[in-house]
């Protein structure tokens, strides 16, 4: 832990939130959006809104992997199980996500479908070669991060020759993510989220590196800072990006210069550029169809394609209509202004996707923010 | 098969009260003055054995702590048995060893018993339910209603061992580690915090989980809320490491060794030391406070200097995706 608790040194945070509150002017606000999951939960877990000043303040994003899954493909998941009889290998927090017609993948696995948590995407295709007589899928979610190493497993089973192992492939893209936050109508309307900056992916950037951001400083003219998931590399990008805001600048500048590059990972790119093509356009809870910003899996690797495989079609389902988890994940809405929040929709019952991971804003707020809401039913 | 069953059990658990062979068990009476205490506990484990200890230790463990932790002396214990047909008599062999041995240290006979076998299918190999007596001396009032603002909150040592040895050898999540879990009974423990702290309020230990949803269930009992500091938390660093890369909490961890002990703030310092003369409190420590709110909220000041919830757990704690 030698090399983590340095970046959750106490007084050092102190420090530093003693510069953003010297350096945020009174006069005006900072609203700065973290993108990712990791930092929300980061932000949630230490309780950094404590250490900010009041005219600072930090707006939760889409990317959590489980929150931005819509209802759909959760759907097709599950009916792989239940109907076509395959185990279905899942990263866990997914397990408990509402599907349709009440199902989640718990309920669904309590119906007989066999559905079991990996912790990493190796372990499917271990389960596949350990049993062929068993249709395995992996169903693949996520941003960058966790792309890479769905590729490497789609090439793997490719040497292998395996028949019995097959992809769900539903990652999706950072970039298009965040343009389609600043495209969208409310964070142009009048009175809108009227945001001044991004805290960028810390894992996403290892991978994709610092380029892809350049634009959101240059045609947005919004400053972007990738981060650590750490707190002190969270309070060191707030204060970096309260500097860019007072200066007048819009650039992308990285915190995280212990593990991102400006190129980011060759390698894993090219592995994904091997193995995946982009789709035309997906369907994304909150932030809805967005073109060219999810993965599907490459022609030369077909035969792994599980859509293909099992012929699967693509159904849009609907949120709940009370549940606020698209405004949320957009960042124009917060979790206490969802009526379901807190009453009806808890991490024991969650009624949204938002709801249900650890990295979701509404997650992060009910298991550690609540401290700071005023008395009430929640 | 019953037959070669009872013949395992009547050799490892030998006592009076066993061979006599009758229905039941006949005891004496507890000292005047003194009130029985009764505890149940249903023992399902996977895997079965592990790092420090087997479902055998633990069924014998968690009812004399569940007993201990009323401030009782445990004096006597039932255990029932559901056998999965088929279940290899090795490894019963070895559970039986291992609870007889528990019993045998703790100084609390097994001094009745049952065993069924269900069809194979109808069971998951052996689950093991204890039944706790004990003895309460007059006096002793420990209840989790008992907490009061200003109360000090301590912790007898590292969280989050038990569940952490149990996770590092499960199907899915296997990984390398030294983890062992901490079971062990804490009745010993127990009476050397009394002996010190006789007007000791709460006392109870943190299982399923873990501290977080224990002192939760202390708030709500006793209407409080508690603040906790999370720079005293004791956790093993092994424990904190894979907590770390599996986006688990220890805090919402199991703990079968471990109790919380809540008292008078006045007495916390002498409460730490005669935890701390024990070896299974070595690593004791104040971790908190109980603070009147009528939310009953149990929140934590954070490292740097933040405050957070610290919540129940929804259901079974996942790891995170990334």
């Amino acid at each position: 832990m030698k090399y983590v608790d340095a970046f959750r040194d106490g007084e050092l945070a102190r420090g530093i939130a003693a510069a953003i509150a010297r350096e945020a002017s009174p006069a005006r606000r900072y609203a700065f959006m973290e993108f990712c999951g990791g930092h929300t939960h980061a932000i949630s877990r230490y309780g950094l809104a404590d250490l900010l000043p009041p005219q600072v303040r930090m707006i939760h994003g889409p990317g959590c992997p489980v929150c931005v899954l819509p209802i759909g493909r959760i759907d097709q998941a599950i009916r792989l199980a239940l109907d076509e009889g395959v185990t279905l290998c899942t990263y866990a927090d997914t397990l408990r996500v509402p599907a349709s017609a009440g199902l989640t993948m718990l309920r669904a696995r309590a119906q007989g479908a066999d559905i079991r948590m990996v912790y990493s995407a190796a372990e499917a295709l271990a389960l596949a070669r350990r049993e062929p007589g068993r249709q395995v899928v992996f169903f693949a979610i996520g941003f960058e991060t966790t792309t890479p190493p769905t590729a490497l497993l789609i090439r793997q089973a490719a040497a292998l020759g395996l028949a019995n192992f097959s992809v769900l492939c539903c990652h999706v893209l950072t970039p298009p993510a965040i343009a389609a936050i600043l495209d969208a109508p409310e964070a142009r309307a009048p009175g809108g989220v009227a945001l001044d900056g991004f805290i960028g992916p810390a894992h996403v950037s290892t991978v994709i590196g610092s380029r892809p951001y350049a634009r959101f400083a240059a045609e947005y003219r919004k400053p972007v800072v990738i981060a650590g998931f750490e707190p002190l590399d969270v309070m060191q990008a707030i204060l970096m990006l309260v500097r860019q805001v007072n200066d007048g600048r819009a650039e992308v500048e990285n915190e995280f210069t212990r593990a991102v590059t400006d190129d980011g990972n060759l390698k894993a790119q090219a592995l994904m550029a091997d193995v995946f093509a982009l789709r035309e356009s997906f369907e994304w809870r909150g932030l809805g169809v967005l073109p060219r910003s999810a993965l599907r899996i490459h022609e030369r690797y077909a035969a792994f394609d599980a859509e293909a495989r099992f012929g699967l079609v693509y159904v849009p389902v609907a949120d709940h209509k009370a549940c606020e988890c698209g405004p949320i994940l957009r960042g124009v809405k917060a979790p206490l202004d969802c009526k379901l929040f807190g009453t009806v929709c808890t991490p024991d019952t969650p009624m949204g996707a938002c709801m249900v991971s650890s990295e979701g804003a509404c997650a992060a707020h009910y298991t550690y923010g609540r401290v700071r809401d005023p008395a009430g039913p929640h | 098969m019953l037959q070669l069953i009872s013949e395992v059990f009547g050799r490892a658990f030998d006592n009076e009260w066993l061979r006599r062979g009758d229905d039941g068990a006949v005891l004496p009476a507890p000292a005047a003055g003194e009130r029985l205490v009764i505890a149940t506990d249903a023992h399902v484990v996977s895997p079965l054995f592990f790092p420090g200890g087997d479902i055998g230790c633990l069924a014998v463990h968690g009812t004399i702590n569940d007993v201990a932790m009323m401030g009782a002396r445990p004096l006597y214990l039932a255990a029932s048995f559901i056998l999965e047909e088929g279940f290899p008599l090795a490894e019963l062999a070895r559970i039986v060893a291992s609870m007889a041995a528990a019993a045998k240290e703790a100084g609390v006979p097994v001094v009745t018993g049952d065993t069924k076998v269900v069809e194979k299918g109808k069971g998951d190999g052996i689950f093991i339910t204890t039944t706790g007596v004990g003895a309460l001396p007059a006096g002793r009032e420990l209840s989790g209603a008992n907490a009061r603002p200003g109360d000090a909150v301590i912790v007898s040592g590292t969280l989050g061992d038990h569940g952490m040895a149990i996770m590092a050898r499960r199907e899915g999540l296997a990984f390398e580690s030294g983890i062992r879990s901490d079971t062990a009974a804490l009745h010993g423990l127990v009476e050397s915090a009394l002996a010190a702290v006789p007007g000791l309020r709460v006392l109870r230990d943190p299982t399923r989980g873990g501290l977080a949803a224990t002192l939760n269930e202390i708030a709500r009992q006793s209407g409080v809320g508690i603040v906790l500091d999370e720079m005293a938390l004791p956790v093993n660093p092994q424990v904190a490491a894979a907590c770390e890369f599996l986006g688990l909490d220890p805090l919402h961890i199991a703990n079968e060794g471990k109790l919380i002990a809540i008292c008078a703030a006045d007495e916390a310092d002498a409460l730490v030391a005669a935890l701390r003369a024990h070896p299974l409190g070595a690593r004791a420590a104040r971790v908190g406070e109980v603070c009147a709110d009528e939310r009953c909220f149990v929140q934590m000041k954070t490292a740097l200097g933040g405050r957070r919830m610290v919540d129940w757990l929804a259901s079974e704690q996942l790891p995170r995706i990334c």
